[in-house]
């Protein structure tokens, strides 16, 4: 049984369809990723996951519970952590306060908090060197990985990233990836929405291609690269 | 214009200010605290306040002490204070628990857009302002004689009562303990979370729900403390006492910076002292007039407040 499925989804913004019956699944140990242009629908699939934005049809399951209602906060106990798309930190908090908050709903973070701060600042040496200064006040690729390292504080079950290489040096994608494997082989489950579809499909085990809020073609991430259409729309490949 | 009688009573017009800032300020924390959450001014809670004003004075009638009785002695005072500030604190936290129920929890179930919530509120506020007065009425009611002003120490020539100390220590307090609790406690860095990036909070696993409730329960708290030591330095309520005070206090969580802790406590003493000086200058007709023209320049030249944002820390 897939530990995350999404059936029919469709979210809509007002009167704006945002989001149209999409079905996704992702499996315990995977990686997924969703890719498609600005205005696909990602983020959007992404806020319904976690709650954020409510959702005018169909269903989510996580581990076999339909959570399609349950309250965000509801959803981040059960094992589901997203870091958001841009500037999701708490601005007036220190790094390791933002760091802190993203242990907020563990009931045993006096326990692993020390060593989970530890993963995190060895992932990212540079959020230990700023750990005392504002979270508002870090460069976007700063922040970026404060998101990300945040998110990891929660030791989730399922990982959302909504962009993670948005705003990084081609350097540092480069280590967000490896490290996206590292803490995927550790055991955590993640769904990468991503523009960066060369990478992304680089490191997935599937794929889902979202266009105008509907998927158009799924596959395991090596299979989609080879694809000679989505080699020529999302790889820039002709 | 009075400078002679400004400058010969400024230490005296100072002491008095202060301790009437510092009731402006704790009520100030309310409006800050649900601002800082939910970017909304709740109008209501002048009448939070009022509900600690008038609980103060049961607990005092309940156990017997009048406005016409004598003075208790020290320890009976002591006890009494302790009663009738928790009376009064948990009084006016509960209203203030009720009005986010009823009037802005299905409101915001409802996405309703922002103007709606002011009219709820300022619904909110009148019902609760008739409700008083139909059980209370509509005339002045006086608080029991509970403490005699007497001076205990003078500073630049200015006497400072015991009831101004009380009034000031108990404030300040009051506000270091909120203070700590925000910053330290877990519920407290979910507060903050809220205030600073409600999404961002959800997907920490903060209960928005439940913060915001906290936010009101804490402002609420604070208004009844305050009424408490309105009544001890005023003597009388109203059922509509809460007019002019809401809108100073308003004033003074504007001035210091909505939406910064530290900020309503600048606000509320700035505000006490600019009416004292002012009402010295200008006669006392002026006096509530001196708010609003603060209130006025400062949403027109700096919105932000003193403290603004710079105080990121200090953010609620
Ligand atoms: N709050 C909103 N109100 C109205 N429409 C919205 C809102 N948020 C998003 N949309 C619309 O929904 C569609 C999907 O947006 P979404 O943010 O999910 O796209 P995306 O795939 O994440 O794009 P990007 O790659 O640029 O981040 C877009 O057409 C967008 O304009
Ligand atoms: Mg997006």
């Amino acid at each position: 049984m897939a530990l995350l499925e999404i059936t029919d989804l469709s979210v809509h913004y007002g009167r704006v369809r945002a989001v149209h019956e999409v079905s996704l699944t992702v499996a315990e140990g995977e990686i997924v990723t969703l890719i498609g242009a600005n205005g696909a629908g990602k983020t959007t699939t992404m806020r319904a996951l976690s709650g954020l934005q409510p959702v005018s049809s169909g269903r989510i399951h996580f581990d076999g519970e339909d959570i399609t209602h349950l309250r965000a906060d509801l959803r981040v106990i059960r094992g589901i952590s997203q870091a958001p798309e841009g500037r999701g930190i708490f601005p007036g908090m220190s790094v390791r306060d933002n760091l802190d908050m993203g242990a907020y709903a563990r009931r045993d973070r006096h326990l692993t908090r020390a060593a989970d701060l530890e993963r995190v600042f060895t992932l990212f040496p540079r959020l230990k060197e700023r750990s005392r200064q504002a979270g508002g006040t870090l460069s976007g690729g700063e922040q970026q990985m404060l998101t990300i390292g945040r998110a990891l504080m929660a030791r989730p079950r399922l990982l959302l990233l909504d962009e993670p290489s948005m705003g990084l040096a081609p350097m540092l994608i480069g280590q967000i990836f490896e490290i996206l494997q590292e803490i995927n082989e550790q055991g955590t489950t993640i769904l990468l929405v991503e523009q960066n579809a060369h990478r992304a499909l680089s490191v997935a085990d599937r794929a889902y291609i979202l266009e105008t809020g509907s998927i158009v073609a799924t596959g395991t991430g090596s299979a989609l690269l080879d694809d000679p259409s989505v080699r020529a729309a999302y790889l820039g490949v002709a | 214009m009075n400078i002679d009688f400004l400058i010969d009573n400024f230490a005296d017009l100072s002491v008095t200010g202060l301790a009437q800032g510092a009731i402006y300020a704790l009520v100030a924390l309310g409006y800050t605290l649900v601002y800082g959450v939910l970017r909304l001014i709740n109008f209501a809670h002048s009448e939070v306040f009022v509900t600690g004003t008038f609980a103060t004075i049961l607990t005092l009638r309940g156990i017997g002490i009048g406005p016409d009785d004598p003075v208790p002695s020290l320890l009976m005072v002591l006890l009494t204070l302790v009663l009738a500030s928790i009376v009064a604190a948990l009084s006016s936290g509960a209203v203030a628990l009720l009005v986010e129920r009823v009037a802005y929890r299905p409101l915001r179930r409802r996405n309703a857009p922002p103007l709606v919530f002011l009219i709820s509120a300022v619904g909110a506020s009148l019902v609760l302002m008739e409700i008083y007065a139909l059980f209370l009425g509509r005339d002045n009611v006086r608080v029991g004689n509970l403490i005699k002003p007497r001076t205990q120490f003078t500073v630049f020539g200015a006497d400072v009562t015991n009831r101004q100390i009380l009034i000031v220590v108990s404030a300040v307090l009051m506000m270091v303990v909120l203070d700590s609790f925000i910053s330290r406690t877990r519920l407290g860095r979910g507060v903050r979370a809220v205030s600073q990036n409600p999404d961002a909070a959800a997907l920490m696993g903060v209960n928005k729900d439940r913060v915001i409730a906290l936010t009101f329960l804490l402002g609420g708290l604070m208004a009844g403390v305050a009424a408490v030591l309105y009544d001890l330095n005023f003597g009388v309520t109203k059922f509509s006492a809460g007019f002019l005070i809401g809108l100073k206090a308003f004033t003074a969580a504007v001035l210091g910076g909505i939406g910064n802790l530290r900020g309503a406590l600048l606000g509320g003493l700035l505000l006490g002292l600019a009416e004292n000086w002012g009402q010295a200058l200008l006669g006392s007709a002026w006096r509530d007039v001196i708010a609003f023209v603060f209130l006025i320049v400062v949403l027109m030249f700096r919105p932000t407040g003193i403290l603004g944002e710079s105080l990121g820390r200090a953010r609620v």
